[in-house]
């Protein structure tokens, strides 16, 4: 009883520790960005959103958060759509190669990102494609697939394996059935998946930074702002990256983890 | 003779190497209500699915109403099934499920809307129209199920063993709520099923099924009065099986010698054994006359009590014969109080002649 009882609190101090030790350099990231004083130092200077003032003064960070805007939404549309059809392919069928199929599928976060952004760096520029755009899509897409596939696919798990032929059943055609029965049983896993692939492709920079040429992304910025010099417009950017992940990360959260509590009671049509 | 509704002619179904049904032949009647019924692995649900068009025959037709059904679509077809799972969809309201079928159809929003409650409520479920499914019990699922089935007035129904996951007493009125639509609706119902007591309470004619083929089809009471083989002799509810050689024959009556005695059974039109043959009857255990002093009967053994089971007004005695043959015995309880179990050493069991049925079929 003792036992278990200093076990359980030395296993919630333990993930107390855990949570400081991440979100303490982002915590203190968040506070220095209202800092006034240059570099971050305690005691603080008094608050002050100048920097932030700065950074939205600045036509080059509108332009990058424009870059990461359209590549992440871009990117989560594509791997969610590649990772709904390699999940269902998966959940439906069996045929030869399968298992090479899903390995191959699941591949690309087993890859260093470094090698990956090489390899991708070197096959673009090959076919005259680097520093476009749509190239960080493309390599974004690749890198983040796997993770919509693996979110639906476990959706898929928890579907009655009768719940298709049921619709068939009733005179649905098998593309009628993935419309009005598939793919609203899978929704909320496809909202969370293509939550945390914008996030993934929000955040990425390795492959951002080989691929994207003069198409800054937020996080090259970033990189290239501090190589530069220390300056606390890098707090204020960062913040700002942080709250968008989370936000994106929560939202995913809740729609993986809620059953369809739906109160549909005067719903009609 | 009713109209034919439903026709398996020479039906096979393989999987791989694997034969789930063996040269089916089966025709059901319009209105008629059919049990088919036999233990897991014989190829029941097999036989349902492809009726359904989930499953193709590997040869063999399937004619419903003189179409051959067998390369037509699961969706083209009209045969909905209430499943045993019941695959309701769980992100639509019960009302919503039961208009599924209709809107498959197109049928326009108000008109599918109106029919969807017009056939909840004749399940006695139209307060719970708008209710989501993961809201109801396992019985109201069940009537939702059975609605959104029968919205689309099909000829016929399909029911993979829809009871298998409710209580005991709600399956009692579950079976008064099926046989009641049934006789209502004038529709064909083909009900798989592995329980005994479900198809013998509601189906006109039970199929039973072993390893892929028809064991014997009939009424209720000829099967379990008269199984044509061992093995449903074996699977219908509790008979005393004996095998023995036929000694001689005479008006009527067979003559057969048994490791345990000598019975004589009576002979019946499609069974005549001759002298020498091996011949197999079977004495349902309710039938069995259980007495204390030696009785005067044509078919008579004694036997020891090995156990009892109790399981209401009915109660199951186990007893052995001398030669080690088990006899199963129904008395029912009121009378088993007539007779001292505990001091009595044997037993006397004796039946009629008439009342033991011979077996067609080794």
């Amino acid at each position: 009883m003792m036992l278990e009882r200093g076990l359980t609190w030395f296993l919630r101090i333990y993930i107390g520790v855990i949570f400081l030790f991440i979100f303490t350099p982002i915590a203190f990231s968040i506070v220095f960005s209202f800092n006034s004083q240059r570099f971050p130092t305690v005691p603080l200077g008094e608050f002050s959103t100048q920097w932030y003032d700065t950074v939205l003064a600045d036509p080059d960070v509108w332009q990058a958060a424009l870059t990461s805007i359209i590549v992440s939404v871009c990117a989560s549309a594509i791997a969610t759509l590649l990772g709904f059809c390699t999940a269902y392919s998966d959940y439906r069928y069996s045929f030869r190669f399968k298992g090479a199929y899903l390995a191959l599928i699941l591949l690309p976060p087993t890859i260093p990102l470094i090698i990956m952004a090489l390899a991708m760096l070197a096959w673009f520029s090959k076919i005259g494609a680097s520093g476009q755009v749509w190239s960080i899509i493309v390599a974004h897409s690749v890198l983040t697939a796997p993770f919509a596939m693996a979110i639906i696919r476990l959706r898929l798990n928890q579907m009655d394996e009768n719940l298709e032929a049921a619709a068939w059943n009733l005179g649905a055609s098998e593309w009628s059935a993935m419309r009005h029965v598939v793919l609203p049983f899978c929704k909320p896993a496809i909202v969370s998946a293509a939550c945390l692939c914008a996030a993934v492709s929000f955040d990425e920079f390795a492959i951002a930074w080989f691929v994207s040429g003069l198409n800054k992304t937020v996080p090259v910025m970033i990189l290239e702002i501090v190589t530069g010099n220390i300056d606390p417009r890098v707090n204020a950017i960062g913040s700002f990256v942080f709250v968008t992940s989370m936000t994106l990360v929560v939202v995913a959260q809740i729609f993986f983890s809620t059953k369809q509590i739906r109160k549909s009671a005067g719903e009609t049509g | 003779m009713i109209d034919q509704l439903l026709v398996f002619d020479k039906v096979v179904k393989r999987f791989g190497d694997f034969t789930a049904v063996k040269e089916m032949n089966l025709s059901i009647g319009k209105g008629e209500f059919v049990a088919i019924m036999g233990p897991s692995g014989c190829g029941k649900t097999t036989t349902l699915r492809m009726l359904a068009g989930l499953e193709q025959p590997t040869r063999g037709e399937i004619r419903l109403d003189g179409r051959v059904m067998n390369d037509v679509r699961p969706h083209e077809r009209d045969t909905p099934m209430v499943w045993q799972s019941l695959a309701l969809f769980p992100f639509l309201t019960a009302r919503k499920n039961v208009e599924f079928g209709l809107r498959m159809r197109g049928m326009d929003a108000t008109k599918r809307r109106d029919k969807a409650l017009l056939w909840l409520d004749r399940l006695g479920m139209s307060e719970f129209a708008e209710r989501d499914i993961s809201t109801l019990s396992g019985g109201q699922k069940q009537r939702v199920a059975l609605a959104r089935s029968l919205v689309t007035e099909p000829p016929i129904l399909l029911l993979d063993e829809p009871l298998s996951a409710l209580d005991a007493h709600l399956v009692i009125r579950m079976q008064s709520v099926l046989t009641n639509l049934q006789r209502e609706l004038g529709i064909t119902f083909v009900y798989v099923t592995h329980s005994q007591s479900e198809a013998f309470a509601m189906a006109d004619r039970v199929v039973i099924m072993s390893q892929g083929e028809v064991a014997q089809v009939g009424e209720p009471k000829d099967i379990y009065r008269a199984p044509a083989n061992r093995f449903v002799a074996e699977f219908v509810g509790r008979n005393n099986i004996i095998s023995g050689k036929v000694k001689s024959q005479s008006k009527g009556k067979v003559v057969i010698d048994a490791p345990s005695g000598t019975f004589s059974v009576a002979a019946t039109k499609s069974a005549v054994p001759k002298t020498g043959d091996d011949a197999t009857f079977v004495i349902s255990a309710d039938l069995v006359k259980l007495s204390v002093t030696k009785p005067k009967s044509e078919n008579m053994i004694p036997a020891t009590l090995i156990s009892e089971e109790f399981i209401g007004s009915v109660v199951t005695l186990f007893l052995e014969s001398a030669d080690g043959q088990e006899f199963k015995v129904q008395v029912q309880e009121r009378e088993l109080a007539t007779l001292d179990l505990k001091s009595t050493k044997t037993f006397y069991l004796s039946w009629p002649a008439s009342s033991a049925h011979l077996l067609t079929g080794a």
